[in-house]
């Protein structure tokens, strides 16, 4: 077989390079290339030296590249686990003393600083939020009540969807849109007190949209839903959700546009949780999507809490922040999400 | 030890916070001009501009009626005068005339002028409902021109009050014969020329030009498909900068309506924007509450600084922007202004990417440079 591993080989070690520490590199490489030098010999031994540049791309006959290249990857993978191998057997043999863990890297602990973050102490954002238009909210004001409802003539799952999100937010209620236009809602609403009008959008019965709309002044957000299951679709569901309302949780908001979003979802509960019920409504943000999660947990003893999800379950992403009521054509936009600007780079969140 | 920091500082900027900020761009730092025991939304910054030619002061108006004179030698407030009642809506337009006389307008169109040593308005005109803009003319400072929703620009001379200069006609009705409505939300006097230049709601730039017969705009222009709120007019002429409130800007030619290009970055509405007398840079803020300043030649974002709260309108000094102003007598004192703005200086960003990049530019070809440079002369 003509097979050449000079180039894959010289790969392997770059990328080695890279990767690694440099106090275990040593090591491992002399190793590394002890095999290689083997595999290499005994390659040269049965077949003709290639040029070092030579890769399996190069060969014609298209099922003898397949082959090839099946070949090629065998090879790279049982490397990879040797390599693998040889290093827990490292970390066995030197026991308490061994090296930690090495981090995985990931796209969320490599983010982007973003400057908008958030100090807590800060006095001037300290002001900004409060004196927000939330902040009657969070002064104990004004208690929230909200109105929900669809594009006009919702199907199915969307018609679904609307009432178990009734359910999961206290004081509200789902009215039929009867075809109004949302201009005319929002002054109708502000008349009777609402503070919120969501407005959920469907495509082709399942909802793809969602508009919220904090009242009497706004601000709008417009958000694409995605993966919505229903409570019939969840396994090991709880029983339905009591009307009790329900704790909140707001992860990982943590620059100034995530903080006015997550006060404006704070701002859809009431702000003192009945703990009898024992529920828990999550809003867990990452990588700028927001999942939604509904649980009962359970104090099993003092160690263990069991949780059971009530559902429904979605995923949220912002697509706009609209300063004052919903006003798609005239509003001012405090923040609009632009594709392949503001999303070229995968390690910056705006959340 | 607050006329040091403002003296270094070329951006002011008047926020949604009633704080009047103050950004050096050659030192990357950012001041808080404000007392922050009592701030309140009342004190609202809503109209900048300087109060005399040498730029020393800074005339601040506020949502509820007041107008402030900040002077940027000492850094602090130094007085206060009321201009019109909180009823009347917050200030469209400030601007200064000759040895402190005072033009305000508000958004229910009272056009004020005011002497100082009066408390009641010198003359006051009525410009109709619902103004978004006043500006004045920079050549000719007694002009100046009006505009709002369905209330058409009007150029009025201030030395004869009565009736206004110029009165735009809207426009011809569309092609189903219906009325086209009007809303003039900024506009600008082009120099050396009686024209003017003004931007809508419904995302037209329309060029009006008093000298000819025609009393409907000479020229006609579409960007984008959202309301333009702001416009500026660069040093180099014939273009326009328009924002919209989606964050998008884009310079217009002013020959022929057509969009030049357009500057990225922005992520939230346009609320001021204003373009260098002399560079060709334009600085630009709104409700993302950054202020961005973009070249106008490559169109690259030369400085991208966060100022926590909402924007609302802004103001350059006419001097080199990254130039430090009159601060390099005192070094010891700015000095220590540094150490104690550490993290001030930490919330800015210096876009270093472009600037790396540019100077590779620069080093490849500097030919290419020199050949632009006499191509310009020529002109």
């Amino acid at each position: 077989m003509d097979i050449t591993e000079v180039p894959v080989s010289q790969d392997n070690k770059s990328k080695k390079k890279k990767n690694k520490k440099p106090k275990k590199n040593s090591e491992s490489q002399e190793g590394n290339e002890a095999e290689k030098k083997e595999v290499e010999e005994k390659m040269e031994k049965s077949e003709p030296a290639f040029p070092p540049t030579f890769s399996v791309s190069e060969i014609k006959n298209k099922q003898r590249r397949h082959l090839m290249f099946m070949k090629l990857k065998q090879e790279k993978r049982k490397q990879k686990m040797q390599l693998k191998k040889k290093k827990k057997k490292e970390r066995e043999a030197l026991g308490d003393k061994a090296p930690p863990k090495e981090i995985p890297k990931t796209i969320e602990n490599q983010r982007v600083y973003d400057e908008t973050t958030v100090d807590p102490e800060d006095e001037e954002i300290a002001f900004d939020e409060g004196t927000d238009e939330f902040s009657a909210y969070f002064n104990g004001l004004t208690n929230p009540q909200v109105l929900i409802t669809t594009s006009d003539r919702p199907r199915g799952r969307t018609v679904r969807f609307c009432e178990q999100l009734a359910t999961v937010i206290p004081n509200a209620y789902v009215y039929y849109r009867r075809g109004l236009a949302l201009k005319r809602i929002i002054p109708q609403c502000v008349a009777r007190n609402f503070t919120y009008l969501i407005v959920v959008n469907e495509d082709r019965k399942v909802p793809n949209g969602l508009v919220l709309c904090h009242l009497p002044d706004g601000p709008t957000a417009h958000f694409k839903v995605s993966s919505a299951r229903l409570r019939k679709e969840i396994k090991r569901r709880g029983k339905d959700p009591t009307e009790h309302y329900p704790e909140v949780i707001l992860n990982n908001f943590t620059t100034r546009l995530g903080h006015s979003i997550g006060r404006m979802f704070a701002a859809l509960f009431p702000q003192d949780p009945q703990f009898v019920g024992r529920q828990v409504a999550t809003f867990h943000n990452q990588r700028d999507f927001i999942f939604f999660r509904f649980h009962r947990y359970i104090f099993k003893n003092e160690k263990k809490v069991g949780i059971q999800e009530l559902g429904p379950r979605f995923t949220l992403k912002l697509r706009s922040l609209q300063k004052g009521t919903f006003d798609s054509k005239f509003g001012e936009y405090e923040w609009v999400l632009k594709r392949h600007e503001m999303d070229a780079c995968r390690r910056k969140f705006q959340l | 030890m607050m006329g040091d920091r403002s003296r270094l500082c070329s951006v002011w900027l008047g926020s949604e916070t009633g704080i009047l900020k103050g950004v050096s761009l050659s030192r990357k730092q950012a001041f808080n001009f404000c007392n922050s025991s009592h701030l309140s939304r009342d004190q609202e910054v809503r109209a900048l501009c300087w109060g005399d030619p040498a730029e020393s002061e800074l005339l601040v108006g506020s949502v509820d009626g007041t107008v402030k004179t900040f002077s940027t030698e000492k850094g602090a407030f130094t007085e206060t005068r009321r201009c019109g009642e909180p009823a009347d809506g917050c200030f469209t337009g400030l601007a200064a005339l000759s040895d402190s006389v005072l033009v305000t307008c508000g958004e229910c169109g009272k056009l004020r002028v005011w002497r100082e040593d009066r408390s009641e308005p010198v003359t006051e005109l009525d410009a109709g409902k619902n103004v978004c803009r006043m500006r004045q003319d920079p050549v000719h400072r007694h002009k100046v021109a009006t505009g709002g929703k369905e209330n058409g620009l009007k150029i009025w001379d201030l030395e004869r009050p009565e009736t206004p200069v110029f009165t735009a006609k809207n426009l011809r009705d569309d092609w189903l014969d219906l009325r086209r409505p009007h809303w003039v939300r900024d506009m600008a006097f082009i120099p050396d020329s009686d024209k003017v230049v003004t931007c809508t709601g419904y995302h037209q730039v329309h060029v009006f030009d008093p000298s000819s017969p025609q009393r409907r705009p000479v020229l006609e222009a579409e960007y984008g498909e959202h309301p333009l709120t702001a416009l500026s007019l660069p040093a180099a002429g014939n273009t326009v900068v328009v924002g919209n409130t989606h964050g998008q800007i884009a310079m217009l030619d002013l020959r022929k309506g057509l969009v030049r290009g357009c500057l990225k970055g922005l992520a939230g509405g346009v609320r001021g924007l204003q373009c260098h007398p002399s560079q060709p840079v334009v600085a630009s803020c709104g409700l993302d509450r950054f202020l961005r300043i973009h070249n106008l030649e490559d169109r690259k974002l030369q400085h991208k600084v966060y100022l926590k709260s909402r924007l609302n309108c802004l103001l350059l000094a006419s001097r080199d922007l990254e130039e430090g102003g009159g601060a390099t007598e005192q070094e010891g004192g700015s000095q220590e202004v540094k150490e104690e703005e550490d993290e001030v200086w930490d919330t800015m960003e210096q876009v270093q990417e472009v600037e790396k990049r540019k100077t590779t530019e620069e080093e490849e070809e500097p030919q290419k440079k020199s050949k632009k440079k006499r191509k310009k002369g020529q002109d």
